[in-house]
């Protein structure tokens, strides 16, 4: 491309929103996406550099160059097809990765002014394409007689499955709920991440030939093992971290207390927010989210649009150490969810029948860092207060669930609960492989589907050589 | 879809349904349950599973009609299907080495999962004593089933128009002050009852297992919602359970967290009466 084509202004052309007013009312998607020209314009804003750093930020290594020129052409199905090279999900990835430390952090437009919008970009040609029910020219290779196993329908064992699937396995997700997504269906709500999107990327995975059989969890139903004596030639697990952690402070038994991960599957997986559905979601005029990561945000935005009045994030460090996405807590903040950082729950108080009616917290300051290399934070002496609130949403972390790891003989874990894999994402046990949250804990839509990535690679070359 | 192949009804607001399952039927033991949902707009409900033909590759359910859900469900006929179902979840029930004489403690429609129970330990060969309460005699459900496979059964109504006229705690308590000698006491029934079975046994120090039913969304461990304290630390019923040491079971704060969605569910309920 002529160097005079290029765009060179220093900031990204601007997402179009949803006004904050609105849509903390409603679970319509903040962001509506570019339309043609802009994302035409954002297009040529990219240098076409030679080093291609942005590819080698990307988890999942799409040709972003190669994708990028295509749309500043007009392209866009071509483009298409170039990211569904290596991005099976790339209508979810551009909508929640995290860009800004991945791809675009090592943009070389980031040094002078703002990142070539990479994440925008792959958003509206997997939007484009989806609208006009194209679904990509999959090069997929001829079926080579070998099964796999992938259990867990998240981000992990949808990569993994179309990996494989394209290399031409047969490949069956055994998924626990009724529905394969994980996350994205039960945790990122519907106004970052649309479930019908999710569901059309999942349609293009089974249009390859994926098997899904919804309702089985592995290590209750069928053994790890049990699956290998059926017929798989290897299993993939990417069961993920479910496992909610509570802080132990006294109170959190009382009612209005919950898990981050109850109150957002009850309101995205079990759609507890459509009145036409049967799933009861708790009620609340004042809401205390604690943590200050992505699913605090998450949980706070979707309190606002439950109905709640007040939706405080109660976290103990300041906000520069929160590890939210920047934009999530700046949208949480436009929409109205008060921050009250340095500030650490002691106690969940109740009333005479047990409910939730208040937070008794301590503020905090920064002292020497800790071992996570973030200042760690110090009680205030004497800086008890409560905050008047009728829900308590723990958003503190989760853990890898046990299920698999507990009935499956010669499978390592670690202290945390997390699964022991080598480089190639072999575990400790023969043929079976593992990625994602249930290895990491829990982390990033996009590096789970790395994981699920890196794995399909090494299936394919250990079943491969023994053919 | 998991297809109903037989449907009865037990008594009035309890009704017994056989799905075909043949997984689930294969891996089921007591104490286990399972999570099933009705149709696209239906809620998750877990239910422990009454009774289960590893050849016939069906699983039995029984339950009480008492919100839209159950409803609902309890107006299937067989030959009809509901959308998901899965499990088994949880621990299967365990009973401490040597056991050789149980008593099974059913209250209601807790004697849907108290069967099962009987059933397996007398094919074990365990001797077993039953003691089922009922509200009266028209809600009595499974008698025969329980005399089957009981050494002695005591059946009991609240107001007397059936068998002995007491609670299960009395027919308990009368047993034991009778030098009857347990190694286990299991109990299955409304969260009052199983606490005050507890604090029948409790001086006579024999272990006693209750089953328990908290307010539930996934039952692989990820939602919480079933977290119970038991000795004092937090436990999950889906994965840990559903049984426990009754004993060490907080049965006030179980009692509490299972109103939790109380006046929402009963709103929908009126709700939708009202219109179907």
């Amino acid at each position: 491309m002529m160097a005079g084509c290029f765009n060179m202004a220093t900031e990204k052309v601007p997402m179009p929103e949803r006004d904050p007013k609105t849509r903390a009312r409603c679970f319509e998607e903040v962001a509506t996406g570019y339309t043609v020209e802009q994302a035409k314009e954002e297009a040529t804003r990219c240098l076409h550099c030679k080093a291609k750093p942005c590819v080698s930020g990307c988890p999942v290594g799409v040709e972003i160059p190669a994708f990028i020129s295509a749309v500043a052409q007009g392209d866009f199905l071509s483009a298409y097809d170039v990211i569904r090279n290596t991005n099976s999900l790339p209508a979810i990835c551009g909508r929640v990765c995290p860009q800004e430390s991945q791809c675009e952090g090592k943009c070389v437009r980031g040094k002078k002014g703002e990142p070539v919008g990479i994440g925008r970009l792959e958003r509206f040609v997997a939007d484009y394409a989806r609208e006009n029910g194209y679904g990509g020219k999959t090069e997929k290779a001829p079926s080579n007689g070998l099964k796999v196993a992938v259990v867990g329908g998240g981000p992990a064992g949808l990569t993994c499955a179309g990996d494989l699937a394209r290399m031409g396995y047969q490949v069956t997700i055994f998924e626990a709920f009724q529905v394969a997504g994980g996350v994205l269906m039960y945790g990122i709500p519907e106004f970052r991440l649309p479930k019908e999107i999710v569901q059309q990327e999942i349609q293009t995975l089974k249009d390859m030939g994926v098997e899904i059989q919804p309702n089985m969890v592995i290590g209750k139903i069928l053994s790890v093992d049990e699956l290998m004596e059926s017929g798989y030639d290897a299993v993939f697990i990417g069961s993920g971290a479910g496992l909610p952690r509570f802080m132990n402070i006294p109170g959190e038994a009382l009612v209005g207390v919950c898990s981050a991960n109850e109150y957002l599957t009850r309101i995205n997986l079990m759609h507890g927010y459509d009145e036409n559905y049967a799933t009861p979601v708790i009620q609340s005029k004042a809401v205390a989210v604690v943590g200050g990561g992505n699913v605090a945000m998450d949980a706070a935005r979707s309190a606002l649009r439950m109905g709640a009045e007040h939706v405080y994030i109660v976290y103990r460090r300041s906000e520069a150490e929160m590890p939210a996405r920047l934009e999530e807590v700046h949208h949480a903040k436009e929409e109205g969810v008060e921050f009250q950082n340095l500030c650490n729950p002691v106690e969940v108080l109740g009333d005479e029948n047990g409910r939730v009616n208040g937070l008794k917290c301590v503020r905090m300051e920064l002292g020497e860092p800790d071992e996570s290399g973030r200042r760690r934070p110090v009680v205030i002496p004497n800086s008890e207060f409560v905050l008047e609130v009728d829900t308590v949403i723990m958003a503190i972390g989760t853990s890898p669930n046990p299920l698999i790891s507990s009935t499956t003989d010669g499978l390592d874990t670690n202290k945390w609960g997390c699964l022991v894999v080598s480089e190639d994402m072999a575990t400790t046990k023969a043929k079976v492989y593992a990625g994602g949250d249930a290895v990491t804990g829990a982390a990033t839509v996009i590096l789970a589907m790395g994981a699920g990535k890196t794995a399909a690679a090494s299936i394919d070359e250990v079943l491969r050589g023994e053919k | 879809m998991f297809q109903i192949v037989e449907r009865k009804q037990l008594n009035e607001a309890v009704v017994m349904v056989k799905i075909h399952a043949p997984l689930i039927a294969k891996k089921v033991m007591p104490g286990q349950f399972i999570i099933f949902r009705l149709d696209e707009f239906g809620e998750r409900v877990p239910l422990t599973v009454a009774d289960y033909d590893r050849e016939g590759g069906t699983i039995t359910l029984i339950f009480q009609i008492v919100g839209n859900t159950t409803r609902q469900f309890s107006q299937l006929k067989a030959g009809d299907s509901i959308l998901d179902l899965v499990g088994p979840l949880g621990v299967p029930t365990k009973l401490p080495e040597g056991t050789k004489s149980v008593c099974v403690i059913g209250g209601g429609v807790g004697c849907a999962i108290a069967y099962p129970q009987a059933k397996h330990l007398h094919e074990l060969g365990i001797q077993v004593d039953t003691i089922v309460g009922f509200r009266n005699k028209d809600i009595v459900i499974l008698e025969e089933e329980f005399r089957a496979c009981s050494d002695n059964l005591i059946l009991c109504t609240d107001d007397g128009s059936y068998g002995m006229h007491g609670f299960v705690t009395n027919a308990l308590q009368e047993q034991l002050e009778q030098g009857k000698k347990y190694d286990v006491v299991i109990a299955i029934g409304p969260v009052p009852m199983m606490k005050f079975v507890c604090k029948t046994t409790e001086p006579y120090q024999i272990q006693t297992i209750v089953s328990l039913n908290p307010v539930m969304v996934d039952g692989t461990g990820m939602c919480g919602g079933c977290r119970v304290t038991v000795g004092g630390k937090i436990r999950y019923a889906c994965v840990d359970g559903p049984d426990f040491d009754g004993h060490q079971v907080d049965f006030d704060e179980l009692m509490r967290r299972n109103g939790t969605y109380r006046e929402q569910e009963s709103h929908v309920c009126n709700l939708k009466k009202g219109v179907r």
